[in-house]
């Protein structure tokens, strides 16, 4: 069985060794302005950074460039993508196509990880992008397992899944905290993404709170509750998806620490014996849920849900 | 784009000869027949698979055909929405769809997935093929990626402006088709699956549930366990809401024709035939008048008036013309669907010169000494005052409450079969 990738979304550079060592094969980093919804802002000196820390331990770094761009953002992308290349990024992850294109241009070597979130749907899809030049298409968080598996079936790119953490399920470009302070004629000072974000939409009739903020990329709402599939992961490794992801945003340094190792755990013990990972999978469902924030549940995601429309 | 492509000096006087079509919605048959009467140089529709409005009526490929034929008599295109999010399950059957669509005469379809464009350049090359605004395309060098797949057109994202839509045109040789009015997505469309999260339908395949007009709570984690959240609002002010009025870009029209668009788009294939007729048939007026002579143009007063008249809701620029604020968004009570002081109420079947007698099919109630207006392509309307209300045999009737019953009023202008007549409620409570 082939071991995937355990992918992981760093808080700051100083996280980079610690869950290197935690067991993370790889890293996504990048700034706001160039990435979607970061579990931290990576400057370039901080990419750098990152870059050098986990290649000195063997590891890979993914650069975001996965933000909806305007005419305005698209003169930066050359340079970016420049700089990326230069410091040694292991991919670039994409969802405009304007990236693309740049990248063509100014790159063309450099991988490319398709990843417009929700809209990864169907595996003629993902090859279609694959044939435009990415390496890797990252799943919507809307399918379940049964369509994950089947997509990996018929890919001809990697795959790469969300297994943990929370997701976006919304993204306006209209600044919506802003406009309802000043709608109501308070001027609050708008928190920006960090460890001090705290904001969330309650919903009364399904007792649910979603995370929200706002940042350059406009308003961001969340899941309510975070995926953990620690004791689901058997048929995902089977079906020999390259890339499991940890997304680490609104999280703690700390937290994704105790999550990676156990994430690790799991699919150390998958691989090399299937019985001893049924034997530890509650164990580690448990050591998860044990730091689990008491306002986030965990559930399963889409992976065993029907959608109908 | 060069300007004089968009503008050539005709006897002296300036003309724009780049006129853009004028694109209208259609939920069935009865409003594809409207839009085109009323002016529309294309509809699109919806057919029963692969499209985003999986309650509305949709059309069958031999009611597609037949709205065809109908069309081409006014030299007017139909266009097929098939811009779901595919999943693996919907990939069987989209061939034979595809190559019905096309037989059917279709000119075109309206695309998301990279799949369904693909399969139709492979199984149904004479249909053109259009970028969605499900792909929420914000920039030129995206734009140009998919010139360079071969689309014939792209619809740009709710949230570009004027001038990022000016240099689109400007760096890429392809049709751009916008949004000029309707209601819209407050999310980037294609990135939003608050339907998904909340009832289990896929917003992306068609089961929007419209999550994002209900009403939410602002909160604020304290951090502290011993603290209570702490509301962002206070007891009198509304809930946190994300319905953002809807766009009305007719002011922009002029702009918009400048820079050569080449398709300006009204929302809403679940609308009336109320809503269609008088939507269209007010962006027909203002595109014509503006190309006829854009040198002397203002806009006509009247034409806003008339398009509140079939409005839900307060309307805006969106971020055609900035970046919205809290004023392009919609709290509280203003939140609900907004009714307007008109009803539509009948629709004219015939006119007799003679008698000025007009036969009109009853589509609400109203009765003699309400406040009437009519309305339609042939002319820009008139109100007066409903008299005596005859039945089919000519008997006298109270009122017109039966829905689709034909009755006779006399009319004090002229009217057209397809004219179209609405109430003033406004009026009626006064005089009540």
């Amino acid at each position: 069985m082939m071991k995937p990738e355990l992918l992981v979304t760093p808080t700051s550079v100083n996280d980079i060794s610690v869950l290197a060592d935690a067991g993370a094969d790889a890293f996504l980093v990048g700034e706001e302005f160039f990435g979607l919804r970061l579990a931290g802002e990576f400057n370039r000196n901080d990419v750098k950074k990152a870059i050098e820390i986990a290649h000195q331990k063997g590891k890979k770094v993914y650069v975001a460039m996965n933000a909806i761009f305007h005419n305005d953002k698209v003169d930066f992308l050359a340079d970016y993508i420049d700089f990326v290349n230069r410091v040694g990024a292991d991919a670039i992850v994409f969802g405009d196509p304007a990236v693309l294109m740049t990248a063509r241009e100014v790159a063309p070597d450099i991988k490319l990880h398709w990843n417009t979130e929700t809209t990864a749907t169907n595996w003629y899809t993902c090859n279609y992008w694959g044939r435009k030049g990415a390496s890797r298409a990252v799943l919507a968080r809307e399918l379940n397992l049964d369509s994950v598996v089947e997509i990996k079936d018929h890919a001809e790119v990697e795959i790469e899944v969300q297994v943990h953490g929370m997701t976006c399920m919304f993204q306006s470009k209209r600044m919506l905290l802003g406009n309802y302070y000043r709608y109501q004629g308070t001027t609050m000072e708008i928190q920006r993404q960090g460890q001090e974000e705290n904001l969330y939409l309650y919903d009364q009739e399904r007792d649910n709170s979603y995370p929200v903020f706002e940042d350059e990329n406009g308003t961001h709402i969340m899941s309510p509750n975070d995926i953990c599939m620690i004791d689901e992961l058997d048929e995902l490794v089977e079906a020999g998806i390259e890339s499991i992801k940890i997304d680490g945003i609104l999280k703690s340094s700390q937290y994704l620490q105790v999550v990676t190792k156990a994430y690790r755990k799991a699919i150390d013990a998958l691989v090399e014996d299937e019985d001893t990972y049924f034997d530890i999978r509650e164990e580690l469902y448990q050591s998860v849920a044990d730091i689990q924030p008491k306002n986030r549940p965990l559930d399963t995601g889409f992976f065993f849900k029907e959608t109908v429309y | 784009m060069a300007l004089e492509q968009i503008s050539r000096v005709i006897d002296g006087k300036r003309k724009i000869v780049k006129k853009p079509e004028l694109l209208a919605p259609a939920g069935n048959l009865e409003k594809l027949k409207i839009a085109v009467r009323y002016g529309a140089d294309a509809v699109f529709i919806g057919g029963k698979d692969f499209g985003l409005r999986s309650n509305a009526d949709n059309f069958s490929i031999e009611e597609m055909a037949e709205g065809v034929e109908f069309a081409k008599s006014f030299n007017a295109r139909i266009y097929v929405t098939t811009n779901i999010y595919a999943h693996n399950e919907n990939m069987s059957g989209l061939e034979e769809y595809l190559e019905g669509i096309q037989g059917a005469g279709v000119s075109g379809i309206i695309v998301a997935d990279p799949l369904i464009i693909e399969t139709c350049k492979r199984v149904a090359p004479k249909l053109e093929v259009h970028l969605s605004t499900q792909q929420s395309l914000s920039n030129w060098k995206a734009v140009q990626f998919w010139k360079e797949e071969g689309l014939e057109r792209v619809v740009t994202a709710r949230e570009t402006g004027h001038e990022e839509v000016k240099k689109m045109k400007e760096k890429v040789d392809i049709e751009i088709e916008a949004f000029i009015h309707g209601a819209m997505c407050i999310s980037y469309s294609g990135r939003c699956t608050l339907s998904n999260h909340m009832t289990a339908r896929d917003s992306n395949r068609g089961g929007c549930c419209q999550s994002c007009r209900w009403n939410y709570d602002l909160m604020m984690d304290t951090g502290n366990q011993q603290q209570e959240d702490q509301a962002m609002f206070t007891d009198d002010s509304s809930p946190f809401a994300m319905s953002p009025k809807d766009l009305n870009l007719i002011m922009s029209i002029p702009k918009m024709c400048d820079i050569g668009i080449d398709s300006l788009k009204i929302e809403g294939r679940m609308k009336s035939i109320h809503y269609i007729a008088t939507v269209v048939g007010v962006y027909r007026k203002v595109i014509d008048a503006y190309c006829d002579d854009p040198d002397h143009f203002q806009i006509n007063p009247k034409w806003v008036e008339e398009l509140a008249k079939c409005a839900n809701r307060d309307t805006a620029s969106a971020f055609y013309e900035g970046t919205p604020s809290y004023k392009e968004q919609m709290y509280g009570e203003d939140n609900q669907s907004r009714k307007t002081n008109y009803v539509f109420s009948g629709l004219v079947l015939d006119f007799d010169i003679e008698t000025n007698i007009a036969t009109i099919q009853q589509r609400n109630y109203f009765k003699p000494g309400d406040t009437i207006e009519f309305f339609g392509p042939e002319s820009e309307g008139f109100s007066q005052v409903v008299d005596t209300i005859w039945d089919e045999k000519g008997n006298k009737m109270e009122a017109a409450r039966h829905p689709l019953q034909i009755i006779k009023i006399k009319v004090e202008q002229p009217v057209y079969p397809y004219n179209m007549m609405r109430k003033n409620k406004g009026k009626e409570h006064q005089t009540s």
